[in-house]
């Protein structure tokens, strides 16, 4: 996904008319122990003066603002959002989903038969396949950078429990996921990732899943690119091949350097992102707290490692612990800043042992022409000796 | 009846045991007989997916010439007048020799005659999501007619070709060829971005 000029501009003034808000609407008192609080209210809301929102970036999605954000959760209003025909609205009392195909008993379930199945909660991020701002100017947040993920605890039915109320086949090999949204979305998924950890999830974080993330009910695939965790779930087709859709062929596959695209390509690679300190944070000489988060759809996070020199030296950050699988991880790495210029970077190794590239490494293998999709380059932030800190793209030095 | 300090004894131990054997949850039955069972027309009403081998494909038919007046009306804003001006997707466009250089190249866009690699998808499309003002409006024969005018518009068939449930499936995409699948699990732990 490109970020032009015009998103950039916006971007700032809607910062700008954003802080002013802020002022004006709050009238703290001097002395806050000398006036009575506030009363209870049914829904709580963030403080006038700490307020924060997605970056919308055209009509299609809006993204996570990472530079705002600490810990490893992303607040539901904030999580990023992509969708290819608007947000639909669903009345819950009216939905249901259609379970058919290679299945020996077709089945319709309403939201609340999806609800009374044993259910299972887990902390996962979702990335958007095309999470890579590629034409990002030095004027770039980490959020127009790589907002286009997000982690929140799903709550949902597991779809083996579904798929074996239905009696699946066993020489079932794909389903398709079908949306109820005006571009009735649909992905094919392979049979063992549905019988493996894929939930029809209906809970985010505590409560129902926010309209812009499915609901009532969506699919979720942990650990795979976004697309094919298909919102609005109304259909799932079971079948031994797969549907090669739209989405599948024509738009999230990678052409590589040899001449081919990739199809199918579901895994989100290891990736890391420094969110502090980047753009548009500027720096005061000192002991700084380097921060960010790390996420890899193979598992876990191994380790993160931080360079403050460019790239020449690399040091372990530390990891907050529990380090969850297919989550956010949340890193951190002590440093002290002179006043010289340099650059600074962190890359992540999961569990397999892979280790994230750089934007050198991928071009080699992708090709200049390449698309956005599933582009994971280590990311450098350049520390001026004003303490200013920009964005640059690879190579540094 | 008189219950003695003995038996009291004896039921108590007798409910310890109990409580000790009982599992700390139930196991999960085969299953839950939740749901109703979906009907062939409840099925029938949602099921409009296509697959490659024509599988789902509806009576009806439709070839260029019969397309190009829907197109004209119902696609050419967001497509251009013959699928190449944009501003939305660029339907229309092939590539000038053999290969598949979009590696390389960050301006070619990815057309249906450069870049998809069924004809099926077209139809499937078209007919869920097209045209965005009023998606999923378009009747089987206007879906046909437009898939028909726009694989010729990219010379994959010929003008007079007619696009049914029967022959659409047999259309071979110039693209097709060149895609692979995900080989990423065989190298796990060794880096290929």
């Amino acid at each position: 996904m490109k970020v032009t000029r015009r998103d950039l501009i916006a971007g700032a003034a809607g910062a700008m008319a954003l802080s002013q808000t802020a002022r004006s609407e709050a009238q703290a008192p001097t002395d806050p122990s000398k006036v009575r609080g506030k009363p209870p209210r049914a829904n709580g809301e963030r403080a006038a003066t700490a307020k924060v929102q997605r970056l919308v970036r055209g009509g299609t999605s809006s993204g996570t603002p990472h530079q705002d954000l600490m810990g490893t959760i992303t607040p539901s209003d904030l999580h990023f959002e992509r969708h290819h025909g608007g947000v639909p609205e669903i009345d819950p009392a009216s939905y249901s989903l259609l379970i058919h195909g290679m299945v020996d008993r077709p089945t319709i379930f309403t939201l609340s038969d999806l609800t009374r199945f044993p259910s299972h909660s887990q902390i996962y991020f979702l990335e958007c396949s095309g999470n890579l701002g590629r034409t990002a100017g030095p004027e770039t947040t980490p959020g127009q950078l790589a907002g286009l993920t997000s982690t929140s605890e799903w709550t949902g039915v597991p779809l083996a429990t579904l798929l074996r109320e239905v009696g699946v086949h066993k020489n079932a090999k794909w389903l398709l996921a079908e949306g109820t949204d005006a571009a009735v979305l649909t992905r094919s998924v392979p049979i063992e990732k549905a019988l493996d950890d894929a939930l029809v999830a209906y809970g985010q974080n505590g409560e129902a899943l926010r309209p812009e993330q499915g609901y009532p009910v969506r699919l979720f695939l942990p650990g795979w690119e976004g697309n094919a965790s298909v919102k609005w779930l109304r259909r799932i087709d079971v079948s031994d091949r797969p549907f090669m859709t739209r989405e599948e062929t024509s738009k999230y596959t990678e052409p590589f350097a040899d001449g081919t695209s990739r199809m199918f390509s579901f895994r989100m690679d290891a990736r890391s992102l420094i969110t502090h300190p980047a753009f548009p944070t500027r720096l005061e000489r000192g002991w700084v707290e380097i921060s960010g988060i790390a996420w890899t759809g193979a598992g876990r996070i191994r380790r993160v490692e931080v360079s403050t020199d460019g790239g020449k030296t690399w040091a372990s950050a530390r990891l907050q612990e529990p380090v969850l699988p297919l989550a956010h991880t949340r890193f951190r790495h002590l440093w002290e800043f002179t006043g010289t210029e340099t650059v600074i970077m962190s890359r992540a190794v999961d569990e397999t042992g892979y280790v994230q590239p750089t934007r050198a490494e991928l071009l080699k293998l992708r090709g200049p022409g390449t698309t956005g999709y599933h582009l994971n380059p280590i990311t450098g932030w350049v520390v001026q000796a004003d303490g200013r800190v920009i964005y640059k793209e690879e190579p540094w030095a | 009846m008189g219950v003695t300090r003995s038996r009291l004894h004896a039921v108590c131990a007798a409910a310890l045991v109990v409580t000790l054997a009982t599992p700390m949850s139930a196991q999960a039955p085969a299953r839950f007989g939740l749901g109703r069972a979906a009907t062939p027309e409840d099925i029938a009403r949602l099921d409009i997916d296509i697959m490659p081998d024509g599988t789902g494909l509806p009576a009806g038919r439709g070839t260029s010439a019969d397309g190009a007046t829907t197109y004209a009306a119902k696609c050419a804003r967001c497509h251009g007048p013959t699928g190449k001006e944009g501003p939305n997707d660029v339907l229309v466009g092939r590539l000038p020799a053999e290969g598949f250089p979009f590696s390389q190249d960050p301006t070619l866009p990815h057309t249906i005659g450069n870049y998809w690699p069924h004809a099926t998808t077209v139809f499937d499309y078209i007919r869920r999501a097209m045209p965005p003002t009023a998606p999923g409006s378009l009747t089987d024969e206007e879906v046909y007619a437009l898939t028909a005018f726009l694989l010729h518009a990219n010379a994959v068939i010929p003008a007079d070709a007619v696009m049914d449930r029967n022959t659409l499936p047999k259309v071979v995409m110039p693209a097709r060829k060149y895609f692979t699948p995900d080989t990423r699990k065989q190298s796990a732990g060794k880096p290929r971005p």
